[in-house]
C-alpha cells in the first residue's frame, strides 16, 4: 500500500518524496477545479475550548481550523503516505539526525518569509510543559533541534525513527512563527487567513493569495461552525444552510440519500472503541478471563446492529486494513460463547459479578456493553452496565475499573498506536499489559531501515497484541461525512473524517 | 413613593446577599465535579506531569478557599477573571453572548406577552364557553409538548422540506432586518410555546378571580360593555399575579434558552455556561452564574414594584 517510491529513495539515499513534494489526490482526472465560492462547514463540536495553537488541538474542529491556516513539513495523501509540504527534502543516515532543507521563500500570511528559526520554535516548543500540548510525550524524543543558515533545520531524536515524516504530518505538528506565544490569532503558512475567530461560535477564513501552492486553493471563503446536535447538523445540511459535515451517524445516512443534491462519504480508517479488560488485577487479569471477553464479542452483530454496517470487523488488535503495515492473514476471532464457557471454567471465575463502564464518550461502548452482557449472561457470566456520562469520564472511569471501554482515534503510523497504548511504560496502556518482547519489537522496528523486515516486526507485533494484548477491539468505525454535491474533490484521507481533516486545500465549488 | 424607594433599595441589598450565597453555592458544588479545567483541556492526553504544569498555570494548585477569594475580590474591583479553556477575559466573551441572549429574549418577549395577555383575557371572559376551552387545550399542548422535539418538526417542515426558513440562527454581521426575522422566526416561535401557557394560565385565572368581585358585578349590572370590564375594571386589579407569572416565563429565556441555542446554533449565554461546565472553567462559570441570578432578582424586582405600583392598598 505504501508508496514504493517514496521509500525506496529514503532506503537508498536517506531521502524521501522523489516526485519533489507532488501530491497524488483522490480528484477525478475529468474535473478541472474551478476558483471562487463560500461553503459553510459544521463539525461536531465548538465551544469556548475552540483554539487556534496547533499544540493544544483536541477536537475535529480544531485540526480542520489548524489544517485551515497552517502547513506542516509534510502532510498525508490518501495512502497515508507523507509527502514533502514546507519541507524540500528529509536527509537522515542513523534515523536518529534527520537533516531538513525547507522550501525557499514560503510567505508566512503577514508577508515574512518562513525559516528554520520558526520550524525548531514551532517544534521543539511541544516539550514546554506550560504550552500544555497534547504531543508532549510524543515530542519528547525530540532531543534537540538546531537552525542551520535560514532554510535547514538539524533536528536530533532521543532515539531512530524511522516515521519522522510521518508523525510531522499530523496537525499539531503544523509551522507557526518563532516566539508566538498570543494565540487570539493566527498567523501561518496555510492555504486560508483568517479572518473572524470566536471560540464557540465560528472561525471564518479567507483565501490566501500567496499560498506556496501555485493556483491553490480554490474556494474563497470557508465559515467553520459546530453543531453537536447530530439531527440538527444534519438538517442544517439538507436544508441548505451547511455545505459539508462530519460523524453522521449511521442512522442518519438513509435521510441523506434520499436527497438528491447531497452525498455520503465513508472513511474506513482506525478508529476503534475497545473493551478494556485490566491485566494488573484478579479476575480480569487471569488469560482465560481476557480470552473469555473477546470470544464473548458478537462482532458482526455489532457491525450491523450499531453501526448500520459502516464498520469493519477487527481482530483485537489496532492496525486496521486500511493501514500500510496491516498483517494479513491473521485468523479471525469470532463469536464463540462455548469456548468463553469453558475458558471460565477451567479459571474458576464462571460465578464473578462484574461492573463493565460504558459511557457516550467513548462511541458506541454503551450498546456494545449491552451486548456484551446479553451473550455473557447467556454463559451464566453476570456483567452489570454502568452506564455513566461523557463529561469527566477520561480522567474518572477509563481505565481505573477492571472493565471499562476505550476509544482510539486513528493514529497514522503503526508505531504511534503500539507507543501510545500497547507499550509496557505508555502512559495509556490501558489494560496495564506487561510484554517485554512486544516492547523489544517496538524498538527494533523503529530504527529498522530495511521495510520487508519492519513490515514483519509490525506484524509480529500484529500476533502478540491479538493473542496476547488485554483489549477486545470489535469493529474498526468508519467515520461518514455528508457534503453538498455541488463541492468537487472532496476524497479520503484514511486519518478521520473531512480528508483527514484537511479538506479546505482541496475542494472546490462546482459553477 | 419613598417607601417604594426604600423597598427597592432593601431589595437589592437582599440581591447583594444571594449573589453572594450563589456564588459560593456554584464554587463549591462545581469543585464537586470530577476532574478539572487541567484534566479536561488536555483530555486523554492527561499525564500527570502535564496535569501538573497545567494546574500551576492556571492557578488551581492553589487552595479552594484562596481560589475563590481571589476570584470575588476581582469580581468587585469589575475584572471577573481569565477563562482557564481560551485564556480569553471572561467580560469579553460574556460579552460578546448577552446581547445575543437579550435579543433573543426580548424578541421572543415582544411576541409571547401580548400573545399570552391576549389568549389570557379571551378565555377569562369567554369562560366555559368553547373558545375558551379550545385556547385551553392549545396552549397545554404547547406546553406539554418538549421543545426540542417542536424545534426539530418545526427545521424538519419549514427549512428542510420547505425550505422557507433557515435552520441555524446565524446572523451575519452586516444583516438585513428581513434576514434578521426569518433566521430568528424559529427560534423564538419555539420558546414561544415553552412559555406563552404558563402566562396565559395565569393571566386567566387572575382575571377570572376579578371578575367574580362584587365591583365588577355591580359594573356589569351597570350595563358596562364587557370587553370595558375586562379591560379598564377587571386587568388593572390583576396585574401584580399576572406581571410575577411574566416575569418568572421570561426569566427562563436566559438560561433555559439552552436546548434552543444548540438546535438552532445560537451562541447565547446558556450554551456559554454549559461549555464553562464541561472544561470547568471556573470564571467563567462563576460569571455566567452571577449574570443568570442577576437577571432573574432583576426580573422579580420589576415585577413587584409593578405590581405595588399597579395596587393603592400595596403601595402604602
Amino acid at each position: 500500500m505504501r508508496d514504493p517510491a517514496a521509500l525506496d529513495v529514503l532506503t537508498r539515499r536517506g531521502l524521501i518524496g522523489a516526485a519533489g513534494g507532488a501530491l497524488i489526490l483522490p480528484e477525478p482526472a475529468f474535473a478541472q477545479p474551478r476558483r471562487g465560492g463560500r461553503i459553510r462547514v459544521a463539525t461536531t463540536s465548538s465551544s469556548t475550548a475552540d483554539t487556534l495553537d496547533p499544540a493544544k488541538g483536541a477536537l475535529n474542529t480544531d485540526y480542520v481550523r489548524h489544517y485551515m491556516l497552517y502547513s506542516g513539513l509534510t502532510q498525508f495523501d490518501a495512502r497515508l503516505t507523507p509527502r514533502l509540504a514546507l519541507a524540500e527534502s528529509f536527509e537522515t543516515r542513523d534515523r536518529i539526525r534527520w537533516r531538513i532543507r525547507l522550501k525557499k521563500g514560503v510567505p508566512f500570511h503577514d508577508g515574512r518569509t518562513l525559516t528554520a528559526a520558526d520550524v525548531v520554535f514551532s517544534l521543539m516548543r511541544h516539550k514546554d510543559p506550560r504550552v500544555a500540548s497534547k504531543m508532549k510525550t510524543v515530542a519528547s524524543q525530540f532531543a534537540e533541534a538546531r537552525a542551520i543558515g535560514t532554510d535547514e533545520v538539524e533536528l536530533r531524536l532521543t532515539s531512530p525513527n524511522v516515521d519522522l515524516p510521518t508523525i510531522l504530518a499530523t496537525s499539531h505538528f503544523l509551522i507557526i512563527r518563532d516566539g508566538t506565544t498570543d494565540f487570539r490569532t493566527a498567523v501561518g503558512t496555510g492555504p486560508y487567513r483568517l479572518k473572524v475567530f470566536k471560540p464557540g461560535v465560528r472561525t471564518i477564513v479567507t483565501r490566501n493569495p500567496n499560498y506556496w501552492k501555485p493556483g491553490r486553493p480554490y474556494l474563497d471563503e470557508i465559515e467553520l461552525i459546530g453543531i453537536p446536535d447530530e439531527v440538527s447538523r444534519v438538517n442544517a445540511l439538507l436544508s441548505g444552510d451547511v455545505q459539508l459535515i462530519n460523524a453522521v451517524n449511521p442512522r442518519s445516512t438513509k435521510r441523506i440519500r434520499a436527497s438528491a443534491r447531497h452525498a455520503i462519504l465513508e472513511t474506513k480508517a482506525g478508529l476503534f472503541t475497545d473493551l478494556v479488560v485490566r491485566q494488573d488485577r484478579a479476575p480480569t487479569g487471569h488469560p482465560d478471563f481476557t480470552m473469555a471477553m473477546k470470544l464473548l464479542m458478537d462482532r458482526e452483530l455489532i457491525r450491523r446492529a450499531l453501526f448500520r454496517g459502516y464498520a469493519t470487523i477487527a481482530n483485537d488488535q489496532p492496525i486496521a486494513p486500511t493501514h500500510p503495515y496491516y498483517l494479513p492473514g491473521l485468523p479471525q476471532r469470532g463469536y464463540d460463547p462455548d469456548r468463553a464457557r469453558f475458558l471460565l471454567k477451567r479459571a474458576g471465575l464462571l460465578g464473578v459479578r462484574l461492573p463493565v463502564y460504558a459511557s457516550p464518550a467513548a462511541e458506541g461502548s454503551v450498546d456494545m456493553a449491552s451486548i456484551l452482557q446479553e451473550a455473557a449472561s447467556k454463559i451464566g457470566l453476570r456483567l452489570a452496565v454502568n452506564r455513566v456520562p461523557a463529561d469527566g469520564y477520561w480522567s474518572t472511569h477509563w481505565m481505573k475499573h477492571p472493565l471499562t471501554f476505550g476509544n482510539t482515534n486513528p493514529r497514522p503510523t503503526a508505531d504511534l498506536v503500539f507507543s501510545l497504548f500497547f507499550k509496557s511504560d505508555a502512559d495509556w496502556n490501558e489494560s496495564g499489559w506487561k510484554n517485554s518482547r512486544f516492547d523489544q519489537l517496538l524498538l527494533a522496528a523503529r530504527s529498522e531501515a530495511d521495510e520487508a523486515r519492519r513490515r514483519q516486526l509490525y506484524g509480529d507485533m500484529q500476533v502478540l497484541v491479538h493473542e496476547k494484548g488485554g483489549v477486545a477491539i470489535p469493529v474498526f468505525i468508519s467515520s461518514l461525512d455528508a457534503y453538498d454535491q455541488r463541492l468537487k474533490g472532496f476524497g479520503s484521507i484514511p486519518i478521520g473524517g473531512l480528508m483527514g481533516y484537511a479538506f479546505a486545500e482541496h475542494v472546490w465549488l462546482e459553477g | 413613593m419613598a417607601l417604594t424607594l426604600a423597598l427597592i433599595l432593601r431589595r437589592l441589598g437582599a440581591a447583594v446577599l444571594t449573589l453572594l450565597l450563589v456564588s459560593l453555592v456554584v464554587f463549591t458544588i462545581s469543585s464537586l465535579l470530577p476532574g478539572d479545567a487541567a484534566q479536561e483541556t488536555l483530555g486523554q492526553s492527561a499525564t500527570p506531569e502535564a496535569v501538573a504544569a497545567l494546574r500551576e498555570q492556571l492557578g488551581l494548585n492553589q487552595p479552594a478557599p484562596e481560589r475563590y477569594v481571589r476570584w470575588l475580590g476581582g469580581l468587585v474591583t469589575g475584572d471577573p477573571g481569565r477563562s482557564m479553556a481560551n485564556d480569553l477575559p471572561v467580560r469579553e466573551l460574556i460579552g460578546a453572548r448577552l446581547p445575543k441572549s437579550l435579543l433573543l429574549a426580548g424578541l421572543t418577549a415582544a411576541v409571547s406577552v401580548p400573545l399570552a395577555l391576549a389568549i389570557g383575557i379571551l378565555s377569562a371572559m369567554f369562560r366555559g364557553s368553547l373558545l375558551d376551552r379550545a385556547l385551553n387545550v392549545a396552549t397545554l399542548s404547547m406546553v406539554a409538548v418538549p421543545e426540542f422535539l417542536v424545534a426539530t418538526i418545526a427545521v424538519l417542515i419549514f427549512a428542510v422540506k420547505l425550505r422557507w426558513l433557515p435552520s441555524l440562527t446565524l446572523i451575519p454581521e452586516e444583516a438585513t432586518l428581513g434576514e434578521m426575522l426569518r433566521a430568528y422566526a424559529l427560534p423564538v416561535m419555539t420558546l414561544c410555546f415553552v412559555i406563552v401557557a404558563q402566562m396565559a394560565r395565569m393571566t386567566r385565572a387572575a382575571v377570572i378571580d376579578q371578575m367574580s368581585q362584587p365591583y365588577v358585578e355591580m359594573a356589569v349590572l351597570k350595563g358596562v360593555n364587557p370587553v370595558r370590564v375586562a379591560l379598564t375594571h377587571a386587568l388593572p386589579n390583576a396585574v401584580g399575579p399576572i406581571v410575577n407569572a411574566v416575569a418568572l416565563s421570561l426569566s427562563y429565556l436566559l438560561g433555559g434558552a439552552i436546548i434552543v441555542e444548540t438546535i438552532f446554533n445560537y451562541p447565547g449565554v446558556a450554551s456559554l455556561m454549559v461549555d464553562a461546565v464541561t472544561s470547568r472553567d471556573m470564571p467563567l462559570l462563576q460569571a455566567c452564574a452571577m449574570v443568570f441570578c442577576s437577571a432573574y432578582l432583576l426580573l422579580v424586582l420589576i415585577a413587584d414594584v409593578i405590581a405595588i405600583l399597579a395596587n393603592p392598598r400595596l403601595r402604602r
